[in-house]
């Protein structure tokens, strides 16, 4: 067998509860003065252990190994929260584990984030070296590529304008081109076709498949876009709560990741929310309405059915409610809105505990994307619940029309017109 | 012939590992040759750094004289007119500019090394390479306003000689490169520590302005150091700063007091200063994305 080019070793990532971000000079020395103290009266060890303890930690990553070999394509799954972004920052180097070690050959380049580096007063040609350069490349190497990139990106009538003049199409591919010219053996890539219009992120993800299969070299490659990962990952590592749960072909560990994918998102814990409290919103399930199966895919073109759980604090009938969900994308910005006001609908609490709002939504004309949903319930001008940020919201598919060439996504707008020619 | 493949399967059949990334926090790992590995990314960022200020302004490179000529003339008003300080017989100007930009250089260093962890946050959490690139392209990038400044400097300095002043310049002129690499290892040393301690202590960044200001007073910048008390001037010297700039004059203008004790002694303490600075940046550098 091949010795792999990335061996990972029991890596374990802890974060301090608390101590971050917390740090004043006197609060730490008022800390350490009484730790010192504690240590002077405690008797014996396990008491200083036990008060070390109290600290608490959050374990980004546990004990996570893998090995990689050359010309892998490795798609990284998880949900929010599961650690794959961590993995990523510790093997690009940008943050330390706290247990464990990576051993490895050859150059590792990133791409945590398009155009890092770029400065909007340098022009695209000046911002290719800098950028190159902060992804680790030699001025030579560059200037190699140079020709390449510029063909790729398809800014070659701008390359000597200030990138602060082009528009955010253009920056991003002239980002991606430098990137996907990179002469690593390694490349670790985070999410960064989110961004692009869907024909670039095609031409991204085509480079990237060559960039594994015909040069050999190894791709990690995170994404919430299952299909991405699909076409381009051949092994793929599935993460939860900073564990390692499996690894293996991509087709079997989607399917898991999907299987293991809760029916519903509780939102009973969730904090980035206001209000009296009154009614809160307890669950939130995403459902096809043809086989009334909790969906692992979402598509826009079919019809949704959102069921909202609420709970009720007091016994009190309420009149008047307004339930809405906002949707948000990936920059925050509200795309629509859905709310019992706009309808003229009107609700109210039925005299019970627990209840369940059930809203339809009629072939679903979102973009393909990444949303948030934001959860709101009000009476009378009194909000009860609002919950920010409820659930992530992912559009996966399109079958907006029948036959469809091409799909809308971010640059060439976020929602489809029900059109027809005629 | 087939010397290159015999390696080359040699090399296949035992590939071994070129890096590891380990849990430890290892006491010293500034890496000299991976960082040598980068000086392409150095050298873009000082053009960077050039480019972009030259975009930015009108004036240009004027903006590099203004500032030390305002500041020359409110010293020559306040301490020359107002608190009559002795300026060792030197014409006021040529005493004050060259302490002006020096101090310039060196608190420029300072405090841009010190908040170098925040003001590249997200180029340092988006992507690796050695760190101390940054600090070193901020000496050197701060440089060329030094030199573009010192030649203000010279025009004045050749505007008193065309006045009848006697040129004075000595052999010890020959350390004024020395002079500059102290000047730029005491700032990045300094601002390093300072860098390193505010990845926790938010609020000492509040107190390096201030303190930069201060310590202006503790160096030789507005008064010779032989018109300071005797007893205190032993503590004086011990700012590097001091006897870079007491030489500085010495080698220029003839004034000033000269030893090369005291000049030995300026270089341990920077050499020092540098070396605390790089060690507790070493240290910082790998998680400081955690903290901050």
């Amino acid at each position: 067998m091949e010795q792999p080019i990335i061996k990972v070793n029991q890596i374990s990532k802890v974060y301090q509860k608390g101590a971050i971000g917390s740090g004043t000079f006197s609060r730490d020395l008022e800390n350490s003065v009484k730790s010192f103290y504690s240590r002077l009266t405690a008797r014996n060890k396990d008491e200083d252990g036990e008060l070390r303890k109290k600290k608490e930690s959050i374990w980004s990553l546990k004990d996570v190994s893998f090995k990689l070999h050359e010309g892998d394509a490795v798609g990284i799954i998880g949900r929010n929260g599961a650690g794959k972004s961590t993995l990523l920052k510790i093997l690009s180097r940008v943050t330390g584990p706290t247990y464990g070690s990576i051993e490895g050959r050859g150059r590792i380049a990133s791409l945590l984030e398009v155009g890092t580096g770029f400065h909007p007063e340098l022009s695209g040609r000046e911002n290719i070296f800098l950028n190159g350069a902060i992804l680790g490349m030699k001025s030579f190497e560059i200037r190699k590529n140079f020709d390449e990139i510029v063909e790729f990106s398809g800014v070659e009538d701008f390359i000597d304008t200030p990138v602060k003049r082009y528009s955010s199409g253009m920056y991003v591919r002239l980002a991606f081109a430098v990137a996907a010219h990179l002469e690593s053996e390694i490349l670790i890539i985070d999410e960064v076709l989110a961004v692009g219009d869907s024909a670039f992120q095609k031409k991204c993800l085509g480079k990237m498949g060559s960039i594994s299969k015909d040069q050999g070299r190894t791709v990690l490659f995170v994404s919430h876009n299952m299909q991405s990962i699909q076409n381009l990952c051949n092994k793929s590592l599935l993460l939860n709560n900073g564990e390692l749960i499996r690894q293996g072909k991509t087709a079997d560990i989607i399917q898991e990741y999907l299987n293991e994918q809760e029916t519903y998102t509780s939102l009973e814990l969730q904090k980035n929310r206001k209000g009296d409290g009154k009614i809160k919103f307890k669950n939130l399930r995403l459902i096809d309405p043809e086989t009334n199966q909790v969906l692992n895919q979402i598509t826009c073109g079919k019809n949704l059915l959102i069921e909202i759980d609420f709970i009720a604090k007091e016994g009190a009938p309420i009149k008047d409610l307004e339930i809405s969900i906002g949707f948000n994308d990936q920059f925050g910005t509200r795309q629509t809105l859905i709310s019992n006001e706009l309808s003229g609908q009107a609700l109210s609490r039925p005299n019970a505990e627990i209840w369940t709002q059930r809203i339809l939504v009629n072939k679903l004309s979102l973009a393909l994307g990444n949303y948030s949903l934001n959860l709101f319930v009000s009476s009378k001008g009194c909000i009860h619940d609002w919950v920010m940020d409820a659930m992530p919201f992912y559009v996966e598919g399109d079958a907006y029309f029948e036959n469809i060439t091409m799909t809308l996504g971010s640059g060439k707008g976020n929602f489809y017109l029900d059109f027809n020619y005629l | 012939m087939d010397f290159g493949k015999a390696a080359k399967t040699r090399q296949q059949m035992t590939p071994r590992y070129t890096w590891k990334i380990e849990s430890g926090n290892s006491w010293y790992s500034i890496k000299i040759k991976e960082a040598w590995e980068y000086k392409d990314l150095f050298f873009l960022l000082l053009r960077r750094d050039f480019v972009a200020f030259y975009k930015q302004t009108i004036l240009g490179p004027l903006w590099f004289f203004v500032q030390p000529i305002i500041t020359l003339f409110v010293y020559t008003f306040v301490f020359g007119k107002i608190a009559a300080v002795s300026t060792d017989g030197l014409p006021r100007p040529l005493f004050y500019l060259p302490g002006i930009i020096c101090w310039n250089y060196f608190a420029e260093c300072l405090l841009k090394n010190s908040t170098v962890f925040r003001d590249n946050f997200n180029l340092f959490s988006k992507v690796y390479f050695p760190r101390i690139i940054l600090p070193m392209s901020i000496v050197f990038s701060s440089m060329v306003r030094f030199f573009i400044q010192m030649s203000l400097f010279v025009v004045v300095l050749l505007i008193y000689y065309s006045k009848g002043l006697k040129p004075e310049i000595n052999s010890t002129i020959a350390l004024l490169p020395l002079l500059l690499i102290l000047m730029a290892a005491f700032g990045q040393g300094l601002g390093l520590i300072v860098s390193a301690l505010t990845t926790k202590y938010r609020d000492l960044s509040l107190l390096v302005n201030f303190g930069v200001q201060l310590l202006l007073f503790s160096t030789t910048v507005v008064y010779p150091l032989n018109a300071a008390p005797v007893a205190i001037r032993p503590y004086i010297g011990l700012n590097p700063m001091t006897t870079i700039l007491e030489t500085f004059r010495h080698a220029i203008l003839g004034q000033g007091s000269f030893s090369f004790s005291a000049l030995v002694q300026a270089t341990i303490i920077t050499i020092c200063i540098f070396f605390i600075g790089l060690v507790l940046f070493s240290k910082v550098e790998r998680n400081f994305v955690d903290t901050i």
